[in-house]
């Protein structure tokens, strides 16, 4: 079969235009399906930035909550509850929300402040400049130097301007794991001074951050937060939340879909249509061999073995062209959101698959088809 | 070995039903010898074709049966059959069917290819046979690059690589011109027929008639009878 298989393999090379055009529409194919999924799932990483970055284990919300940005006030008592529950080892408010900074400059600039829990910091960020006991100190704020770092006029170790009217200053500089999507930068501070600056209806804890004594008490904690009327996600549960949530919510989902399948249908049209001519175009080729004495499990390895080559050459320069796309745009723009990860690489995988079944059925049954004594009489 | 090559009873072929219906063959009888070459001639869709066909296993007849070494070849199933036309019968199509997209070597190599004979193994032994039908120095050629000619005894290497017992050629000469033709059924008569080959040839042209042992003359599904003076075609 090796012999025969390089056969397949020079017949399908060696034609340098049908090639070069099977390699183009699947390439093209790849790397759009490949695009599109990482740009949505990147895109999604970040809309859980939050809950990547704060890292807590487990999450205390109201049973409304949507996705992490629109955070519904929890009353103090619910803190208390948690705390005192079987299996929690220990529990923390947190405050997440928005508000708006007025740089020295008397530019205004939205930003989105976390208030970390004043006696724990749990979730506290990696400083790369300053102390974090410092956040302490009065009107002490982290800002975050990620992709927005810069709307805020980059500002160092001192800086001031003022939030809500109040003073703020600059004390430390932090780095985080995932920034946010909505292209506000940063705040930290301590929880009570966020819910002091900030104006909140009735209740200022945004989540409740819980840390369970094992493995096993997951299950025992949402039960008796269930109880109390509100509910408990694990952090993976909360990311999925947030991803379904803009998969479902947003309409995102649905364009990522109908990308989907527009990148599948010019692949398949593409490649498709292109692997059939070229069959068809060697049908008279494949006749001769069929007269010769090949046989037919023979010849439908041949044209099994073309188009799995094309597919995956196609696959392999899909991937390769994406991620270089995707890696030149984060060296240019920091935030950039695509993300290349398993599910779009077995994604685009199953679409290049179906496309060379497909299109290899057809082939294979003309080819089937054929009758050796047409080739012979001419 | 057996001194009949082919022995061919009660062959039958049409194609169609009802009004349609042609009658291709009938009732065809046929002996072939090792160290024969017959031709076959006749007027156009006269049915050659066809007979050459079902007597090499590539179209299977209405009724009667083929005998190729002794085996009755249309009781063979499908892969059976594929592998008998691969190690017992070399081809030369009319319009040769080199492939344009492999080089002079490779065409020659493919019947051994399909028997599974290492890769390069197989270009050495057509290197070999482009020698022998004169193409030295071709090898890496794409056929297109040779003349019709030339075309022809690649097809020709093509179909004795593989040394078949029996050898098929419909229409050899067809594409090719007066001089060349003969010049190139001369070398198949001289380097290729031995005593333990048998070559059929279907063709038209007269001016090749000298080279064959026995001229079998075809007319409207019958052989109606063998050539004597190849001259006048006068019938014995
Ligand atoms: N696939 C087919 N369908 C219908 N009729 C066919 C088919 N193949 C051959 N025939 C008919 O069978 C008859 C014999 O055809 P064949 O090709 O054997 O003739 P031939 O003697 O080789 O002619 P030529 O000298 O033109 O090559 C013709 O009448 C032809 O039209
Ligand atoms: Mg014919």
């Amino acid at each position: 079969m090796k012999g025969i298989l390089k056969l397949a393999y020079k017949l399908l090379v060696n034609d340098r235009a049908k090639f070069t055009a099977l390699l183009v529409g699947i390439t093209f194919a790849v790397f759009l399906m490949m695009f599109i999924t990482s740009m949505f799932i990147g895109v999604l990483n970040h809309a859980s930035a939050t809950v990547i970055n704060i890292g807590a284990p487990m999450w205390v919300m109201d049973r409304s909550v949507q996705a992490i940005t629109s955070s519904i006030g929890i009353p103090d008592y619910v803190l208390d509850a948690v705390r005192s529950m079987q299996g929690v080892q220990y529990a923390v408010p947190l405050y997440s929300g928005g508000a708006l900074v007025k740089l020295p400059d008397g530019v205004y600039q939205a930003v989105n402040v976390v208030g970390l829990d004043d006696t724990t910091l749990f979730g506290r960020p990696r400083l790369v400049e300053g102390k974090i006991e410092d956040i302490y100190a009065e009107n002490g704020f982290v800002v975050v130097d990620d992709a927005e770092y810069e709307k805020l006029e980059k500002p160092r170790v001192g800086a001031t301007f003022e939030l809500n009217d109040h003073r703020g200053v600059i004390v430390g500089i932090a780095k985080v794991t995932v920034s946010g999507l909505f292209g506000t930068p940063t705040l930290y501070t301590t929880y009570y001074r966020a819910a002091q600056y900030i104006p909140n209806p009735r209740y200022t804890i945004s989540y409740v951050l819980v840390q369970p004594k094992n493995a096993e008490d997951v299950q025992k904690i949402k039960e008796q937060t269930a109880a109390l009327g509100y509910v408990a996600l694990t952090k993976s549960e909360f990311i999925e939340k947030n991803a379904r949530y803009y998969v479902f919510q947003t309409g995102g989902g649905t364009n990522i879909l109908i990308m989907t399948i527009i990148s599948f249908i010019v692949g398949l049209s593409i490649s498709g249509q292109t692997f059939y001519t070229f069959i068809l175009e060697n049908l008279e080729r494949f006749g001769a061999l069929k007269a010769i004495g090949t046989r037919s499990r023979e010849l439908v390895g041949m044209i099994l073995f073309q188009a799995s080559f094309t597919a995956f050459t196609g696959y392999g320069l899909g991937v390769g062209l994406c991620t270089a796309l995707v890696y030149l745009a984060k060296l240019r723009l920091a935030s950039y959101a695509a993300m290349i990860t398993y599910p779009s690489l077995i994604v685009s995988l199953v679409m290049v698959v179906i496309i060379a079944a497909v299109s290899s059925y057809a082939g294979v049954r003309r080819v089937l088809q054929i009758e050796p004594f047409d080739i012979f009489r001419g | 070995m057996p001194s009949i090559a082919i022995k061919a009873t009660g062959l039958q072929k049409w194609f169609g039903e009802g009004e349609a219906k042609t009658m291709a063959l009938r009732d065809v009888d046929l002996e072939a010898d090792f160290g024969e070459m017959i031709y076959i001639v006749g007027p156009s869709g006269s049915g050659k074709t066809t007979l050459l066909s079902a007597l090499s296993g590539i179209l299977r007849p209405n009724a009667g049966n083929v005998l190729v070494e002794g085996v009755d070849i249309w009781t063979l199933n499908a892969d059976q059959l594929a592998d008998f036309r691969l190690r017992k019968i070399g081809f030369v199509f009319q319009d040769f069917h080199l492939f344009p997209r492999l080089n002079t070597a490779e065409n020659v190599a493919i019947p051994l290819i399909l028997r599974k004979k290492d890769w390069d193994e197989s270009i050495q032994e057509a290197t070999k046979y482009l020698e022998i039908v004169d193409l030295k120095g071709r090898e890496h050629l794409p056929p297109m690059k040779l003349s019709g000619g030339e075309q022809q005894r690649v097809a020709i290497a093509r179909a004795m690589i593989g040394q078949p017992d029996i050898l098929i050629m419909d229409e050899p000469t067809a594409s090719l011109d007066g001089d060349t033709g003969h010049a190139i059924v001369k070398f198949v008569h001289d380097n290729i027929l031995n005593t333990n080959r048998c070559i059929v040839v279907v063709t038209h042209d007269s001016r090749i008639y000298e080279f064959a042992t026995r001229i079998l003359k075809m007319e409207d599904g019958h052989l109606a009878g063998t050539v004597h003076d190849f001259a006048t075609m006068e019938e014995g």
